[in-house]
């Protein structure tokens, strides 16, 4: 079952209410949220809207709020809240024993998606 | 138990009863038995065997035995007699080495071999023990069993200085007890909240602040480094920060590990607990397993209430009717007297969820349920906890609130009460002399009759009656009485900072300085917030309303700051930065002109401009070689531009009386030292200046937040000013007679905006709100005002005047500059 999983590391690299990034080659940044209530969350890093760096945004709640223009953006579901409309990918993410994992098909997964589209 | 003593002189593993071989003499192996027992007490010959010298005591209550509070004899739950009247047979002090599955038997420490029909493996955790240097030393302890207890007791007894390491439940029951036998004790926590499995940042804030009156010192975000010896016992703690806590004892409480070794040298199934279906049959059907040691459909337990549930599943399989276990929902309370606190379920929020928050400061009380498709799932009660029950009760049975929604956070003694359930029909039931606003003494009466005087709105009521206007924690009954009195007539008052609070950024930071408001989630404590932790808008006007009014104490919260001012750069379109260093009053040199270049060369950026502001910003750097550049540009004398933050941008010069024919004042020179008076200061919004040599005003003085035009006979001072979309002129604010006149309105009227604007209100619109004269009355009408004013900035300043690009290039917070990692896919790797 681990294989599935692929371990990124414990969870105290990240700090609550921070966000780091997990570049994949040939497919598409990651990143990896920690919120103030202790949760993680991972996204591709690029909003809906336009591109931005989600991982660059305030985290509140489980929330995201986008660098570039505001947009506010659900950790747990990608999708835009409020008006805006719009969904980013999310990566199911598990915690075990104080160390972070993703599942491995939804990491390749956006690889393959790109790779296909190029 | 009611079982014959007969059962006690069997033969073990003879006769027609099946051998049940327990290991584990603990609180579910003993359970399982138990409940086995009180099903079929005939059924099996039972043996267990205890790692620990002594019959099954109730783990729990070794935190009041700790403090002091019980005594070991009180939290035995099954006596010597109990094994024996029930022909138990305990084999303790004796651990089991070895299970044989093949002959089905277990081999103990002591060389015995006992055969077993059926095999119950329930050996708990064990604590986890984080691997710094020294973690071995005599007088690190871990909190598990009654012998950590004692040598707990014998360190308390000497007194002295205890660390805990760990900042959970465990670690601070263990806190409690240590310092209640009067041992000086220091928490060590590595999140910046205790407890963060159960309690959010708001709840976690007052718990901390609770342990600190009662004389402990919690250090959150400390990072243990290792313990240090003295003569081969422990004799402190180092942090990865470099700080050293003296230590006669170290607690270790960072968390427990199932204890699975034995069950996987036997080779069974075992994540990261031991395998178990819903009958907690292990993968070997002979062989079952229960307690913290198992894993259920993923999840592994560290609380006693899911085990109950797990030993009824058990003994109904074992004694052939089979029910099965589907898992628990859990809560949690802390064992700390005086300390009432209750968690339970989901408080992550997120979708469709919905926080409820009540926050009452004088009583020291916070509340917050979430509720989400109609559901309770999940609560989290600091200062009163007696609707714990009750919600953790709705939350189990997911029960639909939708009915009692609005009366929800008020408790089950409310939400229960039928037509009161709504709670504007319970205020209207109030009488009149009710008192509605504690702080100020205004009854409900004198509410409404000013209500019904024409104060329409929350604000007006509290200007006129003064309800709701200290701390804020009758604002919801005094909208209700609102509701109630004008019903839809009611008007919004002034803007509040943001949908989190009722209160206007005037109220928040007049509040702050009254009531010595100095952490973010002290304020949203103290001042109602409606939100667990605020949102985008809020944390970062909160964040620099405290920094303004603490200078040199608040510590800067960067996760409140937007991206720029947390990465000390401006992110671009494309996610990059680009990077202004600071070029004093628009002057550089070939030093700083050559260090530029190579940066440009060396870090492929793109592209160079001219900025308006009179310096050069060097576009698409990446976020991984931001300190690397910052070091290369420190290094060449330059230091941060603060072109990303809300703070002094640049001070734009003309060249002046040094060169112009028409210059009537060194207005290069003022404009350096303007510059060097105000750099890395932190503002409500961006703040420019410029100082012109003449009213020619090459240098566009009159668009500025601060302009200065030089005259012959001095300098005028103009404020307000504005560029972009709406171009706002300045006003003349006054006109002085020599430089360092002009340098002290600088720096009084800097400081004067700093302290009355809102967050995000540039100087232009401030004006326009509080009025020219009020600047003017703020600066003049005290002639004391400039001076003290001026000092209040340079004060602060003393502690804003840090090169931030310094401290990263140096490896500070480095983690927000580097990937995580990078995933690799094979077909990728060359
Ligand atoms: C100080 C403290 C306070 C706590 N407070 C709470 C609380 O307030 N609320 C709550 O819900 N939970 C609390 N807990 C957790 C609770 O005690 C545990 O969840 C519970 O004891 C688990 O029961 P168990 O039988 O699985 O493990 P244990 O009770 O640990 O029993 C396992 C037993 O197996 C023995 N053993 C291990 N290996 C072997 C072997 N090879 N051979 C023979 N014997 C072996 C061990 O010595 C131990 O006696 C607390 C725990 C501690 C330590
Ligand atoms: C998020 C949006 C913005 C970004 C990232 C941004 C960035 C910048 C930068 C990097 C500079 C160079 C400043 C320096 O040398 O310190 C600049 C200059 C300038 N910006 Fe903006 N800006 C933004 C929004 C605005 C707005 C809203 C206005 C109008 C109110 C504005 C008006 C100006 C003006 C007038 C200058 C020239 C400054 C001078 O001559 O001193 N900018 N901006
Ligand atoms: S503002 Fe006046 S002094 Fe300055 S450069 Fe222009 S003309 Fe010369
Ligand atoms: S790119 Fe995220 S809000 Fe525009």
């Amino acid at each position: 079952m681990i294989g599935d999983w692929l371990d990124i590391g414990p969870t105290d690299q990240i700090a609550p209410g921070n966000a780091r990034t997990l570049p994949v080659r040939g497919g598409e940044e990651i990143a990896v949220f920690h919120t103030m209530d202790n949760q993680f969350y991972a996204l591709v890093n690029k909003c809906p809207h336009k591109q931005g760096p989600l991982s660059q945004g305030i985290v509140h709640g489980n929330v995201v709020t986008c660098p570039l223009h505001n947009w506010n953006i659900s950790l747990k579901t990608g999708e835009a809240l409020g008006d805006d409309e719009g969904c980013v990918p999310t990566i199911p993410l598990k915690v075990d024993a104080g160390r972070i994992y993703l599942l491995r098909e939804a990491v390749v997964a956006k690889r393959a998606a790109v790779a296909k589209a190029a | 138990m009611n079982a014959p003593m007969t059962f006690g002189n069997d033969n073990p593993g003879s006769g027609t009863r099946e051998r049940l071989v327990v290991i584990g003499n603990g609180m579910a192996g003993c359970r399982a038995v138990e409940e086995i027992l009180a099903r079929d007490p005939g059924r099996y010959s039972i043996a267990i065997f205890g790692a620990e010298p002594r019959v099954n005591y109730n783990r729990i209550m070794l935190s009041p035995v700790l403090a002091g509070e019980k005594a070991f004899d009180d939290i035995v739950i099954n006596t010597a007699e109990w094994y024996e009247e029930n022909g138990i047979e305990l084999i303790s002090g004796d651990p089991v080495d070895q299970i044989d599955r093949a002959t089905q038997t277990v081999i103990a420490r002591s060389g015995r071999v006992e055969p077993y029909d059926r095999l119950l493996i329930a050996t708990g955790s064990d604590p986890f023990i984080i691997p710094v240097p020294g973690s071995k030393l005599p007088g690190v302890v871990t909190f598990r069993d009654l012998d950590d207890v004692d040598k707990m007791l014998a360190a308390a007894d000497k007194g002295g200085n205890a660390v805990v390491i760990g900042g959970g439940l465990l670690g601070l029951e263990a806190a409690h007890g240590l310092n209640l036998r009067g041992m000086a004790v220091t928490v060590i926590h590595l999140m910046p909240t205790l407890m963060e499995r159960q309690l959010d940042e708001a709840a976690g804030y007052l718990l901390k602040t609770e342990l600190e009156s009662r004389g402990q010192v919690i250090l959150t975000g400390a990072d243990t480094a290792e313990i240090v010896e003295k003569d081969g016992h422990v004799a402190g703690v180092k942090l990865k920060d470099g700080r050293e806590i003296p230590a006669d004892i170290v607690v270790m409480a960072v968390g427990i590990r199932p204890a699975t070794a034995l069950a996987k040298a036997a080779g069974l199934e075992v994540e990261r607990g031991i395998m178990v279906d819903d009958h907690m049959i292990t993968s070997d059907p002979a062989i079952m397993a229960v307690g913290e040691c198992v894993q259920h459909r993923g999840t592994c337990y560290g609380l006693v209430a899911p085990l109950w549930d797990m030993c009824r599943a058990l003994a109904d399989h074992a004694t052939d009717s089979p029910s099965g276990y589907e898992g628990s929902v859990t809560s949690t309370k802390l064992k700390v007297s005086g300390i009432d606190l209750f968690s339970a379920g989901d408080f992550s929020g997120g979708d469709g969820a919905e926080d409820i928050v009540m926050r009452d400061a004088a009583r020291g009380i916070y509340k917050r349920v979430i509720v989400k498709d109609d559901k309770l799932v999940g609560a989290v009660l600091y200062g009163d906890t007696a609707d714990g029950s009750w919600y953790f009760d709705l939350l189990k049975k997911g029960e639909d609130v939708s009915d009692i929604r609005d009366a929800l956070i008020f408790g089950q003694a409310f939400a229960s009460g039928g037509a009161l359930a709504d709670p504007n029909a319970a205020v209207a039931a109030l009488s009149d002399d009710a008192e509605i606003c504690g702080c100020n003494g205004v009854s409900k009466g004198t509410v409404v009759k000013t209500i019904q005087g024409g104060a329409c709105s929350l604000d007006a009521v509290r200007s006129q009656c003064k309800a709701s206007a200290s701390c804020g924690s009758c604002t919801g009954l005094v909208e209700s009485l609102l509701k109630i009195t004008l019903g839809d007539d009611i008007q919004s008052g002034p803007k509040t900072v943001c949908k989190c609070t009722s209160f206007s950024h005037d109220d928040v930071r007049r509040l702050i300085l009254e009531k010595e408001l100095k952490a973010i989630p002290q304020v949203m404590q103290e001042l109602h917030w409606t939100t667990p932790d605020g949102c985008s808008s809020c944390r970062p006007a909160l964040n620099y309303y405290l920094l303004c009014a603490w200078p040199g104490e608040y510590v800067d919260d960067q996760k409140s700051r937007f991206v720029n001012e947390r990465m000390h750069a401006n992110i671009q379109k494309d996610g990059t930065y680009s990077v202004v260093p600071r070029m004093w009053g628009g002057l550089t040199n070939p030093k700083e002109l050559r260090a530029i270049a190579d940066v440009v060369e060396k870090y492929n950026a793109p592209m160079v401009k001219v900025t308006g502001g009179q310096r050069l910003d060097i576009f698409g750097i990446k976020k991984e070689d931001l300190p690397a550049v910052w070091a290369d540009l420190n290094a060449a004398g330059m230091v941060s531009g603060h072109a990303y933050g809300k703070s002094l941008r640049t001070v734009k010069t003309c060249v002046g009386s040094e060169w112009c024919r028409f210059g009537t004042q060194d207005s290069t020179g003022l404009g350096v030292k303007l510059e060097q008076m105000t750099w890395g200061s932190w503002m409500p919004h961006k703040f420019k200046i410029a100082v012109s040599g003449c009213p020619r005003n090459c240098a566009e003085a009159t668009i500025k937040d601060f302009g200065v035009v030089c005259v012959d006979s001095g300098y005028e001072l103009h404020v307000g000013g504005n560029g972009g979309i709406k171009v706002r002129a300045t006003d003349l604010l006054c006109k002085v007679a020599t430089e360092q006149e002009a340098m002290d309105v600088c720096a009084a009227f800097t400081q004067l905006y700093r302290e009355q604007a809102w967050y995000l209100e540039r100087t232009a619109p401030w004006i326009e709100r509080v009025g020219l004269d009020h600047v003017k009355q703020g600066l003049f009408d005290d002639p004391e005002a400039v001076a003290k004013l001026a000092a209040r900035f340079r004060y602060s300043q003393q502690f804003m005047q840090d090169d931030p690009w310094a401290k990263r290039a140096a490896g500070e917070d480095a983690e927000l500059h580097q990937h995580l990692a990078e995933v690799r896919p094979l077909e990728f790797a060359q």
